[in-house]
């Protein structure tokens, strides 16, 4: 039984945890004004070094992640991240790097960031790419004002409707109301892809452009993707292209070649680098030649070997945060592209199609499958059939995987299939962790008939079982209060 | 093929394929993609290299870099040289925190949820705040979030900034402002502090709030009563403080001058500098602005045994809830880092952190005297610092970062680019980790140039 107090119910006073050496210039007590100075200390908790690494390694030991388990999340592309990225982030010739060292000192950092401009340019079939978006959400932002200062650019102010698919992520809508822009929402044909018709009838002058997953998040290719953009375009909007499912088609498809303007690409999902439990993650944005002039500032250049920052660009949207990027993850995503190459990314994508694909069809015997067709890198599953006839949900099925070591699927998304389960198993899973996790399925759909009642209390091997959400939310604690 | 992070060989790779009934993956792909988008060539890329091969390279390109770590730093502008504990880079290194994804499962995920509710626990010890969130990606993104949120908080779309706050936070609230159509009005400095009278005539009823920092970009530990007291001004104004996290050792935190929304830059608390990111942003508020917060929270409660655990709550706040009616775009945060940041904070504790911060003050303010003292060389501001402080020199600043730079000093930042009229002025931050005698060496130096 691990300890799993809080570090500060573990403090006790006069510990340490730190040493610094004696301060060696003369002590001054009056520097700062009473009035500025700081009353009561914080009450940061007290304990020694030690006890803070057992407090963590505890923590940690509490978790699922991808070098413990499978961990088949649906759009969030959970592979294996190699060592060797760990590594060369660690490397004091970057991680020592201030950000604002002169360029003369950092152009190894900044041939990086010029390289891996033109590797993803490369995969994704565009101009140029901006590194500075620090999240898949972030670079979605940042395409919009894109979209919007080209808009206005042209003088088409007017135009602020964003289309969007039913299948497309909670995010897109999100972004877009933080731009400015109102969301449109356009339903599904009966195949999971964009209903052409829908398309149609909102394509007009107001429309700034379209948020597309391509493949979406059912797992499908669509189909008529040139279609759209020719459509979208002819209109006189802009295709946005999500590359959280770029997994699937890496020198198979780029979206430049398919009509997108702007696309972002998640660096921790699709270039191996870590999730960190929720971020640090990396979202550049590539754009096609139109939307050059608009990139934020600065973009790194190059002339006669020499690469620097070029900050003259007076119609650019400015700067999305602060510095150039999340450096240390460039570098991940870099030395992944450096250590697959071409036919290594398009095995990738090769692997993670069959993985996805030879899932869906052993499972599509026990379980409900809405759209049963060849899927990409993920497809939706869904448990349906266990609520209809057992009145299990799919929350239940879920958290008897728990047991089995083997983190849940992406669930109730999308919205658009009943008790959606979206498995996406990635390319860095072997065929014996497959056949695994189709066993355990099986296993969990013959409980579901057999006794769906003891399915419900599921799960029952874990750190703590099912937590009552509810009161969470109605009597928010969100910190730590010492006892009266 | 076969590839170290590939595990699948060609033996599953063809059974898979056959239990689908087909015999090549060309068939798989053919079916999925159209013709008319399918790409033909081969991506050009360079030849893939070898685990060894990748090191070299790597290795060979950060050599290529003149790291600040590898010199005499006096570089901070937000982000700065502190010391990071041996313990911290051990425990992010754990992989059962960086190769896990946000804890959507709480049963499996209550390493990564209890940290973050400990997180939050600590930044509202150290700012005094109510409730703080999971992290954002940096300060000035935070910044730009905390206008944003408090823009929809008073439904008032009129910002004011002092210009002393860090330009790349402002450029940044420009930028997301532009989209959203806020009004920002930046508020001019006066000795190197917000000017209280041009900052006073600009409130009224339609200001949503009003943003300082302290210590500001020149360092100077602005008064915060008199700038908190302007809310007055204003109708439902609120009040927003970039803060150093490390100042708050020994500075008034906000949580004592009646402010709603804190913010910064989490990188001083145990990050490398690593070229400017990953870092994390920090971000806390009073109760009454909870279901206005943008990112995740973390909240303390109850497993069917009546264990007491962690989850992600207040959801409905968010993009995948809420969709187009969330409060932020956010999905993450920056969670490895803000594990850092805890770990810093939990290592240095109650004592540690007053005397880290006691350490700049006194450091910064001893170099702050010797360059004062120097000839050709100016303290042009008279507020109190923290770690920075503005230094107005009588010749160009090429030129003492040339001769400096020869010496093995980073000498600070060049202030002209940001300000009008500081040709030659420049940005020192010194902090625990200077020593006198490097300092006392860096400002015979600079008398030399």
């Amino acid at each position: 039984m691990k300890n799993r107090d809080l570090i500060f119910e573990k403090s006790r006073p006069g510990k340490v945890g730190y040493s610094l050496p004696e301060l060696d210039v003369p002590q001054k007590d009056n520097i700062l004004p009473d009035n500025l100075k700081r009353k009561e200390p914080a009450p940061l908790p007290e304990v020694a070094e030690g006890e803070v690494i057992r407090h963590y390694i505890n923590l940690s030991q509490l978790n699922h992640s991808v070098d413990n388990g499978f961990y088949p999340l649906g759009s969030c592309t959970m592979k294996y991240n190699p060592k060797i990225n760990e590594d060369i982030s660690r490397l004091p010739g970057f991680a020592g790097l201030h950000p604002y060292q002169s360029e003369d000192m950092t152009q190894g950092a900044l041939k990086i960031m010029a390289e891996l401009e033109k590797y993803l340019c490369e995969i994704g079939g565009m101009d140029r790419v901006t590194l500075q978006p620090a999240a898949g959400a972030h670079g979605e932002l940042t395409g919009l004002m894109l979209m919007r200062a080209y808009h206005k650019h042209r003088g088409q102010e007017q135009r602020k409707k964003i289309i969007i698919p039913d299948s497309g992520h909670g995010t897109n809508p999100a972004s877009v109301t933080m731009c400015g822009y109102e969301t449109v929402e356009i339903p599904s044909d009966d195949k999971g892809c964009i209903d052409l018709e829908a398309l149609k009838e909102v394509l007009d002058d107001k429309v700034a452009g379209i948020m597309l997953t391509n493949p979406n998040t059912l797992g499908f290719y669509e189909e008529n993707v040139s279609e759209v953009c020719r459509m979208v375009h002819e209109a006189g909007g802009l295709l946005y292209y999500d590359g959280a499912n770029a997994n699937a088609i890496m020198g198979y498809s780029r979206p430049g070649d398919m009509g997108f303007d702007i696309i972002h690409f998640n660096l921790h999902k699709t270039f191996g680098t870590p999730h960190g439990g929720g971020g640090p993650g990396s979202g550049p944005v590539g754009v096609k030649d139109k939307l050059v002039p608009f990139l934020p500032n600065p973009m790194v250049e190059e002339e006669d070997g020499k690469y620097f920052f070029d900050y003259d660009r007076p119609q650019s949207i400015g700067r999305v945060r602060s510095f150039y990027g999340n450096f240390g993850v460039l570098l991940k995503a870099f030395t992944y592209i450096r250590m697959m190459g071409a036919r290594g990314l398009k095995q990738v994508s090769e692997d993670a199609v069959l993985n996805a694909n030879y899932i869906m069809e052993k499972l599509s015997k026990s379980y409900y499958l809405k759209y049963h067709r060849n899927c990409m890198h993920e497809f939706v599953l869904s448990g349906k059939k266990q609520k209809d006839e057992h009145g299990v949900t799919t929350t239940d099925i879920v958290k008897n995987l728990l047991d089995h070591g083997i983190h849940p699927p992406t669930v109730y998304f999308p919205l658009i299939v009943e008790e959606a389960m979206m498995i996406e198993p990635t390319e860095t899973e072997s065929k014996e962790t497959l056949d695994n996790f189709i066993e355990v399925m099986e296993k969990i759909a013959k409980m579901a008939e057999e006794d769906p009642e003891k399915l419900k209390e599921a799960p029952f091997t874990t750190p703590v079982r099912r937590l009552d959400e509810a009161s969470a939310a109605r009597n928010p604690i969100l910190k730590w209060e010492p006892e009266e | 093929m076969n590839h170290q992070f590939l595990p699948n060989n060609e033996e599953s790779r063809r059974e898979m394929l056959e239990s689908l009934g087909l015999s090549s993956i060309e068939e798989l792909f053919g079916c999925c993609i159209p013709a008319n988008v399918r790409f033909k060539g081969n991506l050009n890329l360079p030849k893939p290299l070898s685990e060894m091969e990748a090191k070299r390279l790597l290795t060979q390109i950060a050599n290529v870099n003149r790291p600040a770590s590898s010199m005499v730093s006096f570089l901070g502008g937000g982000v700065a040289d502190h010391y990071i504990p041996s313990a911290i880079d051990h425990i992010v290194s754990r992989s059962e925190f960086y190769t896990a994804y946000t804890p959507y499962q709480a049963e499996v995920s209550q390493g990564t949820l209890q940290n973050i509710f400990e997180f939050q626990t600590l930044i509202c010890m150290l700012t005094g705040m109510d409730v703080a969130n999971a992290s954002m990606y940096d300060g000035a993104s935070a910044l730009a979030e905390a206008v944003l949120m408090a823009s929809s908080a008073t439904r008032q779309d009129k910002i004011l900034i002092s210009q002393t706050v860090n330009p790349q936070y402002r450029e940044t609230v420009q930028t997301y402002a532009r989209a959203t159509g806020l009004e920002i009005v930046e508020i001019p400095h006066k000795d190197g502090q917000t000017d209280l009278e041009a900052m006073e005539k600009e409130i009224d009823d339609k200001t949503a709030a009003i943003a300082f920092q302290s210590p500001n970009f020149f360092g100077i530990i602005e008064d915060p009563f008199p700038i908190s007291k302007l809310k007055e001004k204003g109708k439902k104004t609120l009040l927003i403080s970039v803060v150093d996290p490390l100042s708050l050792g020994i500075v008034v935190p906000p949580g004592d001058y009646d402010c709603d929304i804190v913010l910064g830059e989490g990188q001083p608390l145990g990050n490398p500098v690593s070229f400017g990111g990953p870092h994390l942003g920090f971000f806390a508020a009073t109760d009454k602005l909870i279901r206005k917060m943008p990112g995740r929270l973390i909240g303390q409660t109850k497993d069917v045994d009546g264990k007491r655990g962690f989850v992600m709550t207040l959801q409905t706040r968010e993009q995948h809830i809420r969709r187009h009616r969330a409060t932020s775009n956010i999905c993450t945060n920056q969670a490895l880092n803000a594990l850092a940041a805890a770990a810093y904070l939990n290592l240095m504790g109650k004592k540690g952190i007053q005397e880290v911060a006691q350490q700049c003050l006194q450091k910064a303010n001893y170099l702050k005297e010797k360059i004062d003292n120097l000839p050709g060389y100016s303290i042009p501001f008279n507020g109190p610092i923290f770690k920075e402080f503005a230094v107005k020199a009588n010749r160009p600043f090429a030129e003492i970062q040339k001769v400096m730079v020869e010496k093995g000093f980073l000498p600070g930042i060049h202030l002209q680019p940001y300000y009008d009229g500081m040709d030659d002025w420049f940005l020192v931050c010194v902090t625990e980790n200077r020593t006198r005698e490097e300092m006392d060496r860096f400002a015979a130096g600079l008398e030399g140039v």
